[in-house]
């Protein structure tokens, strides 16, 4: 296996909600009012090869978008580092983080609220590669024909608003806007949740067909299992903040470790399971501002034993490549580990 | 038996200044008492309006022009707004996808649950409160007698979809109309909510039509299939014959779609082209344009249904796996 293109080195990344005046007025008086913390993402690490696509799955709250802005630089991380190309983001200097921005570039669910409205097509996908001077401003408009073109969009539609299209097509002018500014790396977060099946299936082969042409990367994140198990050669599931399992797709799909893994695989509905009796997880997902102790998924575990409620897991590799955190594949659940 | 619901040649359009949208033009299609029918469809097939039909819920510029929605043998189109009241909750009750908007923001859960009783029974405020807590308990919302006195923006999404679910139960109606109830919620709640509805259908004898764009959940659910394409059935019939052996090029396309049932890596096997705009449908098969097998009739005249043993339909001129159906 190659050199990992980026690395992520215990991540995490935590909103604070700083108290108000009446609250810090409150303190004062002795009212004891604590700052409220989620921990969106805890201490995630991750590696990613060139050309391969990773898909990051998790229910809504799991913190896989943030884990996706943090990738693409639009958070910074609160602990740990992020590494693209061999060098930790935070020793780049002014030149070599722009080089590394550009590079990783992301693709939003919702076209129509990270596309500006009052923008024509042709300035929304040209603007970027002439600022960066990828492009000369004469040539703008020959490179966004050549953009739109990839991305299987009718060229004559540039002088367009975004209004102008519809949903599977403003999701192709996001991609081509990603696209014009020459990225390696292409951070996808559920970019594909918001249409029909058939434009889906469109904009899947796309994004398929964009890898092998251009050689690109993918951190592909989805709620959508099937999605997820087409596309990518490596899945990543997490759960309140936290990596429980990862593993090559064909391998997680046969066989998954974790008990959140197999409820959320055997949860999926398929178009192969007729009149089936759903059997699902019982419980929420807890807040991620009060999440429980030790393994955050023992409220919900059938599996659970004194030791989920007090030791937090560590990721354990049970075959080559596939690592999952639970007690159960690291000594049981039952007596707490001296 | 007679069918729950039988709608025959339903014509629902919404008169714009852009036009005439026909919304649902012709759509007729029955449910059998405890039945589940699955209504799919891509957004903008009409399945949403079909149902708000049903509910009476069409508002100007929307009008029913045509057809007959006959519930448990009676007439619905031409009911004025009172007869609409006394059908509503206690013989058809439908469940929306997004429950925010069904449930009141401003009015505790009793109330909206108690109001919902006394509008049909002449019960007791006390009485009504207990139906209205069995009910809760029943769509297994834990601590119910506390959960009585909550807001609808301090229960989860999965919890305020099971609020709804217990309001259309309130009255046991023998249909309810499921528009896209699990689609905003995730995989874990959806199944949750699923096996949740099973069991109540089970218990009760109520029948579903349930909404929705997603085949898979159709195809744990549901006993029979409707698949919309531009305000049209235009295929129906038991789910396993339909998922197996579609006999629309639609249906079939729509399957091939999926990323599930693809070779992962392997590119799908797409529908070209986009849903047509339902104010200007062309004058043929509306799917014609993005069909692999439209043929010279197709552009020129729209297909009638043609019907199959095994109450199976399909409104297509050149239908395939016909080996699979002939009788």
């Amino acid at each position: 296996m190659s050199a990992p293109i980026l690395t992520l080195d215990g991540v995490s990344k935590r909103f604070t909600k700083p108290l108000d005046a009446a609250s810090k007025f409150a303190n004062w008086m002795g009212a004891g009012y604590t700052e409220q913390v989620v921990h969106a993402v805890d201490g995630v690490d991750l590696s990613v090869t060139q050309g391969e696509v990773v898909g990051l799955v998790g229910e809504s709250g799991c913190g896989k978008s943030t884990l996706g802005r943090v990738v693409a630089g639009i958070h910074p991380p609160s602990a740990g580092r992020v590494s693209w190309r061999g060098q930790f983001t935070d020793e780049m200097d002014a030149q070599q983080r722009r080089a590394a921005t550009l590079a990783i570039q992301m693709i939003f669910q919702d076209p129509m609220s990270s596309l500006n409205p009052r923008l024509r097509v042709t300035d929304i996908v040209g603007e970027a590669p002439v600022v960066h001077g990828l492009v000369e401003k004469a040539q703008q408009d020959a490179y966004v024909v050549e953009m739109l073109e990839r991305v299987g969009l009718d060229p004559s539609y540039r002088r367009r608003y975004p209004h102008q299209f519809s949903g599977g097509q403003r999701a192709r002018i996001g991609i081509a806007r990603a696209l014009a500014v020459k990225p390696q790396f292409l951070v996808c977060d559920e970019s594909v949740a918001a249409l029909d099946v058939s434009i889906q299936a469109q904009v899947l082969n796309l994004f398929m067909k964009l890898r092998d042409e251009l050689n690109l990367t993918y951190l592909f994140i989805s709620h959508d299992l099937s999605v997820v198990r087409h596309l990518s050669d490596r899945v990543v599931i997490m759960y309140l903040g936290r990596v429980v399992e990862a593993a090559p797709a064909s391998e997680l799909f046969k066989g998954p470790q974790h008990p959140y893994a197999q409820a959320l695989l055997a949860n999926v509905p398929s178009i192969t399971a007729r009149k089936k009796r759903f059997a699902p997880l019982k419980g929420e997902i807890p807040s991620p501002l009060h999440p429980p102790p030790g393994c955050h998924f023992h409220p919900r575990c059938p599996m659970a034993g004194p030791r989920c409620k007090a030791e937090r897991p560590v990721l354990k590799q049970i075959a080559p490549g596939h690592v999952a955190a639970c007690h159960l594949h690291d000594g049981g659940v039952g007596a707490l580990a001296a | 038996m007679a069918p729950v619901l039988e709608v025959a040649g339903l014509k629902t359009h919404f008169f714009t200044r852009a036009g005439t949208v026909k919304s649902v033009d012709g759509v007729s299609f029955h449910v059998d008492r405890g039945e589940v029918l699955g209504l799919v469809g891509e957004s903008g097939s009409g399945k949403s309006v079909t149902g708000f039909s049903v509910m009476g819920l069409i508002d100007p510029p929307g009008k029913i022009v045509e057809g007959s929605i006959k519930l448990n043998g009676k007439e619905l189109i031409g009911l004025d707004e009172e007869g609409f009241r006394k059908v509503r909750g206690r013989e058809v009750a439908m469940i929306f996808q997004d429950p925010m908007m069904t449930l009141n923001p401003v009015l505790r859960v009793d109330t909206q649950m108690i109001e919902a009783v006394t509008a049909h029974d002449k019960v007791s405020h006390k009485a009504a409160r207990e139906r209205a807590r069995d009910a809760l308990a029943k769509v297994g919302i834990p601590s119910p007698e506390e959960r009585l006195n909550a807001y609808p923006h301090q229960f989860s999404g999965g919890m305020r979809q099971r609020v709804a679910i217990a309001i259309a139960l309130l009255h046991r109606p023998p249909l309810i109309i499921c528009d896209e109830p699990t689609t905003a919620l995730d995989v874990t709640i959806q199944s949750q909510i699923l096996a949740e509805m099973q069991s109540l259908c089970a218990e009760t004898g109520t029948a579903l039509v349930w909404i929705t764009h997603d085949l898979g959940v159709v195809a744990g659910l549901a006993d029979r299939i409707a698949v919309m394409y531009a305000g049209r059935i235009v295929e129906t019939g038991a789910v396993d014959p339909v998922l197996d052996t579609p006999l629309h090029p639609y249906t079939s396309g729509l399957l091939g779609s999926l990323p599930a049932e693809g070779e992962p890596g392997a590119p799908l096997r797409q529908i070209r082209g986009s849903t047509p705009s339902l104010a200007r449908l062309p004058q043929g098969c509306a799917f014609a344009p993005r069909c692999d097998y439209a043929q010279a009739d197709c552009l020129a005249q729209a297909p009638a249904v043609t019907a199959f043993p095994g109450e199976r339909g399909v409104r297509c001129h050149h239908p395939l796996n016909l080996a699979g159906v002939a009788a």
